[in-house]
């Protein structure tokens, strides 16, 4: 069970030649992950330990089978990347780069939600399901296997949220970064409807912070569509107050993008939302608890 | 009338996070308008009255003298002035050089041939971020403060989303020109053309914003962009090399320029505890939870995801120069990060720098024992070491007091 990745993930990691692609996956391989393929044009044939390279992900899922794609290459060869998984027919593609540029990601986001395949990210540190599988960078040592799904934009607020949970005893099913960027290829809603549906998963975390509106969206779809519990935290409250040129961002958004907005639009639908990171994880264990 | 530019306070976007973005003067914003086609004015760039007299001689006949500064409301703080003739420009650029608009001080002056205007519109391109497509925003009621027609007629401000796939298409321009009621044949062909160049700036720079208010017809029925907002995408700067250099360097806080220059991602906060986190995310909470305890942080600064010892002692750097710090929060939890490389910068940044101020850091993750073993053994009279990222931030909230 768990959700995106779990031991039927075949995974073929693009960049795998490069010394961060080659650190983190063979990570992941050391948590259980089946990492059955690398890609970087010119190396096929080469191996990473053992894992044998190719120079298409095309030949690397018609050679392994690879179900999953994890993109580890620098910004401006990204987008390309992230296509050429999705015509090898990649279901599931992670993102980890950061620093794609927008007008790339509009194109894609249209692109994906024209197909079925997954992408998740960018600009994310990846999906882990403790004892199951781990692809991206999420440090898998500080998480526990359990009932908790955690959804979240942050990398490394994610593992504080999670390591909380971890010493107060709770597991998760599936730690999702969405990634930072404002445009990734899924949304909190879309990771919402994953979990509602995974059998593994009994209480959702939602880690949201200051801009756009997802956090917004997914409370709406919380209060309509989703019967499992779900606990938010926000970062960002005391941002302070800055500037944008011109006229058209304040006219487009439907919500003021604050912490507070968001905090007010998740309360509203009865979602609670801690303070602080220790304080959101406390909420969950009421929860179990209760 | 030149347009009322009243831009309002929004809520901050974060470096590293949310802004990576470029915001462009005026005239370079119409530099770029000018390229792709858009009719704009003439115009020079002055930054003395003498140069300001200078360019309104070339341009000859009456011409605006306008405030460069990186902020709205320039016309209501008196930032932009007709002048007669040279001599008059001469005089109105020394009033307005100097000026302080918003806290921005006012380096230079647009020197524009004048316009006489019969209409003013109102043209824009954007990112929306929450449909996640390109929207045009067009209306004959520009001029005055668009919000307000936004929120008072929003029938009168024709928006159109445009498919990031399939592109631009002239019936995008023809739908926006009749929807908001431009009658005039040779207006209306005017205004396509401009719709689709607009279109191809918003594009051929990786803008998320492309404003111009006002878009003017003069009463010879040409109509032109008297003004620009332009903002760019950070992210795909290094493809645009053109653009990327126009970066006003001058006009940044002088520790976020620094902080730019070291590649540290930081903001001035106005606090006396200074945060230091990894990801962007961990340090806002951070800044949070300070507050949160009765702190007042004086940063953000978040070391990013590779974290590497230079970069620690980069960030301090930058951190203590400011001079209301009194005391720091290291907050990091390793990831990609490795705390130990995090503790070697600390320590080396003690060696090179002679910091004084009381150091409060939390390690968590990546190889946090090796990490505060290090920190442990350094046995440095001002470095505390909190287990807990809350209890971390009130010990530095008290070490600040």
């Amino acid at each position: 069970m768990a959700i995106l990745v779990n031991r039927a993930t075949r995974l073929v990691v693009q960049g795998l030649t490069g010394s961060e692609g080659r650190f983190h996956g063979l990570r992941n391989r050391e948590h259980g992950t089946q990492v059955v393929a690398g890609v970087t044009p010119g190396k096929g044939g080469q191996d990473v330990e053992g894992i044998p390279i190719f120079d298409t992900v095309a030949a690397a899922v018609s050679d392994t089978d690879a179900n999953t794609a994890m993109v580890f290459v620098p910004a401006a060869f990204a987008a390309d990347a992230m296509y050429e998984a999705i015509d090898a027919g990649a279901g599931t593609i992670i993102c980890i780069t950061e620093g794609v540029p927008t007008h790339e990601m509009l194109r894609i986001h249209a692109y994906v939600h024209a197909r079925d395949v997954r992408l998740i990210g960018p600009n994310c540190p990846g999906v882990l399901s403790p004892e199951q599988a781990n692809v991206g960078i999420i440090p898998a040592e500080i998480f526990r296997e359990g009932s908790v799904g955690l959804v979240s934009r942050s990398g490394t607020l994610t593992y504080q949220i999670g390591h909380e949970l971890t010493q107060l005893g709770l597991g998760n099913s599936t730690i999702v970064g969405i990634g930072g960027d404002p445009v990734v290829g899924s949304s909190f809603v879309d990771m919402l409807t994953l979990f509602e549906a995974d059998p593994q998963t009994e209480q959702v975390v939602m880690v949201g912070e200051i801009g756009g509106d997802e956090e917004e969206k997914a409370a709406a779809f919380i209060e309509a569509e989703m019967s499992k519990p779900v606990v938010a935290y926000i970062a960002g409250f005391t941002a302070p107050a800055g500037k944008t040129m011109g006229h058209a961002g304040a006219i487009i958004s439907g919500s003021a993008g604050t912490a507070q907005a968001k905090k007010d639009a998740l309360e509203a639908r009865g979602i609670r939302v801690g303070t602080t990171p220790t304080e959101t994880a406390r909420l969950v264990a009421e929860l179990i608890h209760a | 009338m030149l347009a009322h530019v009243a831009d309002r306070l929004r809520p901050a976007p974060w470096p590293g996070r949310l802004a990576r973005a470029l915001d462009l003067h005026e005239f370079q914003g119409k530099e770029l308008f000018r390229r792709f086609g858009i009719p704009v004015s003439e115009g020079r760039l002055a930054t003395s009255p003498d140069e300001a007299r200078a360019a309104a001689e070339e341009l000859e006949g009456p011409v605006v003298v306008k405030a460069q500064v990186l902020t709205g409301g320039r016309g209501k703080a008196g930032g932009i002035k007709l002048a007669d003739t040279p001599a008059d420009a001469q005089a109105r650029a020394g009033e307005i050089l100097g000026m302080d608009i918003r806290g921005h001080k006012v380096d230079k002056v647009w020197v524009e041939r004048a316009s006489d205007i019969a209409r003013e519109y109102y043209l824009s391109i954007a990112f929306d971020r929450s449909a996640k497509r390109p929207l045009f925003m067009f209306t004959t009621q520009g001029g005055i403060d668009i919000e307000e027609v936004a929120a008072s007629s929003p029938d009168a401000l024709v928006r159109l989303h445009v498919d990031p796939l399939e592109g631009f298409h002239p019936w995008h321009a023809r739908r926006l020109v009749y929807q908001a009621g431009v009658e005039d044949p040779a207006e209306q062909k005017q205004i396509v053309s401009i719709i689709g160049k607009l279109y191809e700036t918003f594009v051929g720079c990786e803008a998320l914003l492309c404003e111009i208010n006002p878009l003017v017809v003069t009463t010879d029925g040409e109509v032109r962009a008297l003004d620009s907002k332009f903002t760019v995408d950070d992210n795909a700067l290094f493809r645009h090399g053109d653009v990327a250099e126009m970066r006003d360097v001058d006009a940044a806080d002088p520790l976020e320029a620094l902080a730019r220059e070291k590649g540290v991602t930081y903001v001035k906060l106005d606090g006396d505890v200074g945060v230091l986190g990894n990801g962007a995310g961990l340090t806002m909470a951070t800044v949070d939870v300070v507050t949160f305890v009765g702190g007042q942080p004086a940063d953000f600064c978040d070391l990013g995801g590779g974290g590497d010892a230079q970069g620690v002692v980069d960030a301090l750097e930058v951190i203590t120069k400011d001079p209301q710090v009194s005391a720091i929060f290291f907050n990091i939890f390793g990831g990609i990060t490795r705390c130990d490389e995090v503790a070697r910068g600390i320590l080396q940044a003690l060696e090179q720098m002679a910091i004084e101020l009381p150091i409060v850091v939390r390690l968590d993750g990546t190889n946090a024992e090796e990490g505060r073993r290090l920190l442990r053994e350094a046995d440095a009279s001002n470095l505390h070491t909190e287990a807990t990222m809350l209890d971390g931030a009130r010990r530095a909230v008290e070490l600040a007091a």
